[in-house]
């Protein structure tokens, strides 16, 4: 199965004008847990997805907002000459299809 | 606020962004359970660099005049104060100042007396330079680089104000503050905390509650009415179908945010790793244990500088012969359009003054290097060809020079004139006008939470005094 299935929202944005951050949101708990204890979603994962420094990805696991949570620099900041996403709304499409065993 | 001794503080947040569409009725709902204030953000940064830059406001006059309007005659009905903060979308001088402009006619077209204290926040250059130099200028991460030279190049900078401008004006009896850019959280914790309430309280408070319904478990219109306690919060909505749950409310602070726990303010952190959220019942939601972490006290700075005057040309590829070589032919076409420059324009256009990019949708244009699926190619391309130059003047020509060679550079699949571009408009250059790009990320270290900002009190509606 792959993450879209399972969350009930994935979504990016703007985090200001340098930062993105993406949001992985589950319906219940049980779903949060699953995809929890796969461990399909960590630091290094989400680096290698997108071709960015490791050391430069902030994750965070939010059990009570049955979320987990992704922040790394823009590629270029907001509205610099060449960004095609204002807001950053377009750029969760690789989590996607992550697979959760 | 006749009660030196509150057990609680309310508060109505009326909409996420003055301009909005405030729901009257909900409003009117709310104001019936006694509020002791009403706080609405009228800023923000989501939208680019270009209200800061250019010092325009992202909504029509008429969307800010009329939430205003039953904003503002709701604190009067209330008697209640009315606090908008990062007025105009961008908080400088002049965004405030069109929202003052604003103010004055609700004032005089329904007869409202307001004691209102207007506080700017943008920076002078000279004072920021300053800072600079005596190291009371610190990067955030990521940031550009600062310099003199990228403060003197910027259109304007402001710096977000923390609770302690506001509760000055409040002091000064203000019923009205209208602020310039200022911390969205702020603007709903300056009472609660002038009163005594937990920091941790206060500021998670603002946080749930200012960006209207969007702590709700679906947005919709409405508007949330927050209670704070010496030991809770409870937040809930007014309007029709709304309803907060745990969920909906802790992951409110997800949003936008690249910390969900930590959330940075001038005086300090507020810390959410230990709270609860629990219903309270079917609509609301309690909320414990958000603490809060004084911190030397930091202004953050944002800053816009053109980036230069912009052109634009949209149009799309059919041709599948194209489309299968759309980066080399691209590349071709701004290698001929750099040739043209250079032989109609003289010296004058040096390629590094000017930039041609090419957003191709349906290949890439949206997410860019971070594509996971490069090699699907689809049937039709969209592109946008975006000049961007010093002037307007160059701008436009570049992009003057660059409809031919899209209409016509050759390929080898076919012999003879091709006309490879389907040009949406004539004419088919559109002038952008300037633009910009955030040049700061950055926090000013101030002696004292005040000396970045000016604080002007005005009687709307009555004599006018300043000081």
């Amino acid at each position: 199965m792959i993450l879209a299935d399972i969350a009930k929202l994935i979504r990016s944005k703007n985090a200001g004008p340098f930062t993105v951050t993406f949001d992985i949101m589950f319906a219940d708990l049980a779903s949060y847990r699953r995809v929890k204890a796969s461990g399909a979603l960590n630091p290094a994962a989400f680096a290698k997805l997108y071709r960015c420094p490791v050391e430069k990805v902030r994750f965070f696991e939010c059990e009570n907002a049955l979320a987990f949570k992704f922040s790394i620099p823009r590629p270029l900041p907001q509205g610099q000459l060449g960004d095609g996403d204002m807001h950053g709304g377009q750029q969760f499409i690789p989590l996607m299809s992550v697979e959760i065993p | 606020m006749a009660n030196d001794q509150l057990l609680q503080i309310r508060f109505v947040s009326p909409i996420g962004s003055l301009g909005g569409g405030v729901d009257g009725p909900a409003l009117d709902e709310a104001l019936a359970h006694a509020p002791h204030f009403i706080a609405c953000d009228a800023g923000t940064t989501d939208a680019g660099p270009f209200s800061l830059g250019m010092g325009t406001p992202a909504f029509p006059r008429e969307a800010v005049k009329r939430d205003l309007s039953l904003i503002l005659r709701a604190g009067r009905k209330a008697n209640i104060p009315v606090i908008i903060g990062s007025a105009g979308t961008a908080g400088g001088d002049v965004h405030v100042d069109w929202v003052l402009e604003i103010a004055r006619e609700i004032v005089c077209e329904h007869d409202l007396t307001l004691r209102t204290a207007v506080i700017y926040a943008e920076q002078e250059k000279a004072y920021l330079k300053r800072l600079l130099h005596e190291n009371r200028i610190l990067p955030l991460d990521p940031a550009p680089p600062i310099s003199d030279s990228v403060i003197d190049g910027s259109a304007r900078i402001v710096g977000m104000m923390g609770v302690e401008p506001l509760q000055q004006a409040l002091s000064g009896e203000a019923n009205f503050v209208l602020a310039g850019r200022c911390s969205d959280s702020a603007l709903f914790a300056a009472i609660p905390l002038m009163r005594g309430f937990p920091p941790g309280l206060a500021w998670h408070a603002g946080k749930v509650s200012e960006c209207g319904t969007l702590v709700c478990e679906t947005l919709g219109k409405g508007v949330i009415f927050t209670t704070v306690s010496h030991d809770e919060i409870t937040v809930r909505p007014y309007g029709h179908g709304l309803r907060c749950t745990p969920q909906s409310v802790a992951a409110h602070s997800l949003y936008e945010n690249s910390d969900p726990y930590m959330h940075r303010e001038c005086s300090g952190t507020f810390d959410l790793t230990n709270a609860t959220f629990e219903a309270i019942d079917s609509v609301t939601v309690g909320i414990r244990g958000s603490e809060f972490i004084y911190q030397p006290y930091s202004v953050k700075l944002e800053g816009a500088a053109l980036a230069g005057y912009q052109s634009i040309i949209v149009g799309g590829v059919r041709d599948p012969y194209i489309i299968q070589q759309l980066d080399s032919w691209l590349s071709s076409v701004r290698g001929y359009v750099d040739e043209s420059v250079v032989r109609v324009l003289g010296d004058g256009a040096d390629k590094s003054l000017y930039s041609l990019v090419f957003h191709t949708y349906g290949i890439n244009a949206v997410m860019g290097g971070l594509e996971p699926v490069p090699n699907n190619l689809p049937h039709e391309v969209g592109i946008v060809l975006e000049a961007t130059a010093p002037t307007q003047e160059l701008a436009h020509k570049l992009a003057q020079l660059s409809r031919q060679p899209l209409l016509h550079y050759p390929i080898k699949e076919w012999i003879g004139s091709i006309t490879a571009f389907a040009c949406l408009h004539n004419p088919a250059v559109i002038d952008r006008g300037p633009v910009y790009r955030f040049n700061l990320n950055h926090v000013a270290l101030p002696s004292t939470p005040f000396e970045m900002f000016r604080t002007h009190f005005i009687d709307l509606g009555g004599g006018s005094r300043s000081s």
